[in-house]
């Protein structure tokens, strides 16, 4: 029936746009081509491969955990005067990553940047497991893990209430708001692709199992048409979610009064480094994952030059925010101020600076170069540099202000233990086992939202001759 | 209506006619559902079977095909309406909330009574509106999410996990890559052959029968 042509260009056109999918021309070749990942009998070898390693490294982060309650955080590196060590680093490193997949579901979709939908459904399946990894450390970090119910106001026999007029008690509200929105904003947009699932489903387990997430979705037109405005109404109320979240996890530094954090640039700073570091991860996971199921027509090369473009301009804010706060500390006439960046920079842990200056403000600045945006093993390579970069600007920002203060004689030194760098390399392990289950059993691309941005997907297009072609 | 062997419409050779359930006689005809393959047709047909007055009918496409709804003559929701209701509830539960348990102290009766807990914290005020807007806009944003996804299932009545259009498998590709025009027997309007006939008029791929 279709009539127009297959264009696979990948670079914009002084015309117009390049296609958002390559090859395909028909609604049905779409469905089958992403189904295939989940329909496969066997996920390739790879898969196998990352999920073992994973798989155990998840293990280990429960025996850790574990072992840390059975013992106490004396385990840790954290110390006087640095009482925020790792569980603090990992905690922000791993929300900012979560905040790419609320900008692409979400922002995108508010400015119709319709190049996100074959990137959004796993970018959001990122957001919720880089959030339930972020959501452990602070759990764990309480020290008396049994007593984390006090975060939450619950009528108690003690007749105590959370501290509301404290950052941390607004990260708990931030960040468990954040989670739910994101997972329903990620199941309500999944509803239509389960329901293709279900449809096409050979055996009776999936039938019933696909088809008690779709809710008995049957593509009615009258649903979709509350379905598009809730998903309007969701990406309305993420857009400024996701802006609160990292701006009150900011808020944890910024309203203590320690050099080096007691800042106003912290929110807007939080919030590009977030989406930043959020991007190279989405780059990270994506590069392999269209390789290894052949979703190149979907994940086009011209979607890696966009992200490479966000990853350029997020990582030029961070740099203007690194320099605007050396500008600050030496504007402000503040000593204390003063001494917090010097140190950063020439004090002991400079080295951590460094690489942290190296990762996020020079290697995005590849991407100025159109052969960097679209060579695959350098956007990787970058990709990976950025998240190694990102990690590290939380350890300077919460390690050096914390262990060099206003007083020497209360300086320190912070040394992580085995335990603390055994229990984030876990953190990834269960971040990539339950991303890689998710890739294994759900829809891993919005199909009905790809196949609305097709040029068929137009009520106008190519009706003409369409209709003309039959009755001829 | 009992089912009966399908009579040909006024234009035979553009329709492919589906048989019943072989045991006839049990079943009850729930609908009719005409096939399209374009965006383009079912848009044309929707705006017709609208004009002609039906209104127990509905389309089902795999991606919203842009302008049918308004095509079809769907009002706008009130979902919106209903979100703007549950975020104004998240903001007074959050204020009340804060209000109560950082500064209030009003013994209420409960099996656990409980009062607020008055915390004096770098000369903060009690009642300190500032610090408490993080929160509000949380809470707000969370009502705000969870009333329009529940707003929406509700509204559509979903969750159904059976209806007459998902029990035919001929309607499977409703997912997939396929467009049905589908107008009940409960309309006022449907009558057997007139109806059947409006289908066939508009060009399908082929006419469907729907059980209910």
């Amino acid at each position: 029936m279709t009539t127009l042509p297959v264009d696979n260009t990948t670079v914009d056109k002084t015309t117009g746009r390049a296609p958002l999918v390559l090859q395909h021309t028909s609604f049905d070749t779409v469905t089958s081509e992403i189904c295939r990942v989940n329909e496969a009998k066997k996920p390739p070898m790879a898969w196998y491969v990352t999920m073992a390693i994973s798989s155990a490294l998840a293990m280990m982060l429960g025996a850790l955990i574990g072992y840390l309650i059975i013992t106490g955080v004396g385990v840790w590196g954290n110390n006087n005067p640095v009482m925020w060590g790792f569980p603090i680093v990992n905690f922000v490193f791993w929300v900012g990553i979560g905040h790419a997949g609320t900008l692409i579901s979400a922002i995108l979709f508010l400015f119709r940047q319709k190049w996100r939908t074959s990137i959004n459904r796993f970018a959001e399946a990122m957001t919720i497991f880089a959030v339930i990894c972020a959501g452990t450390f602070p759990g764990i970090h309480i020290g008396r893990v049994w007593l984390a119910y006090w975060l939450f106001p619950i009528p108690n026999q003690m007749s105590m209430w959370p501290q509301f007029r404290s950052p941390l008690l607004w990260d708990v509200f931030a960040v468990g708001t954040y989670f739910t929105v994101s997972l329903v904003f990620w199941y309500i947009g999944m509803v239509p692709d389960l329901a293709t699932l279900r449809d096409r489903a050979t055996n009776k387990i999936k039938a019933v199992s696909y088809g008690i997430f779709a809710l008995g979705w049957r593509g009615s037109m009258r649903h979709w048409h509350r379905y598009e405005r809730a998903y309007l109404l969701l990406a309305a109320l993420a857009t400024p979610l996701v802006l609160s979240v990292h701006s009150v996890v900011s808020f944890d530094f910024a309203v203590a009064q320690l050099p080096g954090w007691h800042t106003t640039i912290f929110p807007p700073y939080f919030v590009a480094g977030a989406i930043f570091s959020g991007f190279a991860m989405v780059l990270t996971l994506a590069i392999p994952a269209r390789e290894l199921w052949g979703l190149k027509n979907f994940i086009t090369l011209r979607h890696m030059e966009n992200m490479a473009k966000i990853i350029l301009l997020t990582g030029t804010m961070v740099g203007y925010a690194y320099a605007m706060e050396f500008f600050m500390a030496w504007y402000s006439g503040e000593v204390y101020e003063q001494f917090a960046f010097i140190n950063r920079a020439f004090g002991q842990y400079a080295w951590a600076y460094w690489i942290m200056v190296s990762c996020n403000v020079i290697t995005p600045q590849i991407f100025w170069f159109k052969w960097c945006r679209r060579n695959i093993w350098v956007l990787f390579f970058a990709s990976l540099l950025v998240n190694i970069g990102m990690w590290f600007e939380r350890f300077v920002i919460a390690i050096t202000s914390l262990a060099n203060d206003f007083l020497p004689s209360s300086w320190g030194w912070f040394e992580p233990t085995w335990v603390d760098i055994l229990t984030f390399l876990g953190s990834f392990g269960l971040f990539m086992t339950l991303f890689l289950l998710f890739i294994r059993f759900l829809p891993i691309l919005a199909i009905a939202e790809i196949k609305g941005v097709m040029p068929e997907a137009d009520p106008h297009a190519g009706h003409g001759h369409d209709h003309e072609e039959v009755k001829s | 209506m009992t089912s009966s062997p399908v009579q040909a419409g006024a234009r035979p050779d553009a329709m492919v006619v589906d048989d019943m359930n072989p045991d006839t006689g049990t079943s009850q005809l729930w609908g009719l559902a005409a096939e399209f393959s374009t965006p383009a047709a079912i848009m044309e047909a929707a705006k017709k079977v609208h004009a002609a007055g039906y209104r127990w009918w509905d389309c089902h496409t795999p991606f919203p095909v842009h302008g049918l709804d308004f095509a079809m003559g769907i009002k706008y929701t009130i979902l919106p309406i209903i979100v703007f209701f549950g975020g104004l509830t998240g903001t007074c539960l959050a204020v009340l909330l804060q209000v109560f348990t950082n500064s209030l102290e009003l013994n209420i009766w409960a099996i656990v009574p409980v009062v607020g807990y008055q915390f004096e914290v770098s000369g903060k005020p009690l009642i300190s509106l500032p610090a408490f807007i993080p929160v509000i806009f949380e809470v707000t944003v969370l009502f705000s999410a969870l009333t329009t996804a529940g707003g929406m299932l509700l509204l559509n009545k979903l969750p159904c996990l059976y209806h007459p259009v998902l029990k035919s498998p001929k309607l499977k590709r409703a997912t997939d890559d396929r467009f049905y025009l589908v107008i009940e027997t409960r309309d006022p309007k449907f009558v057997r052959p007139q109806t059947e006939e409006l289908l066939g008029s508009l060009d399908p791929d082929s006419i469907i029968e729907l059980e209910a």
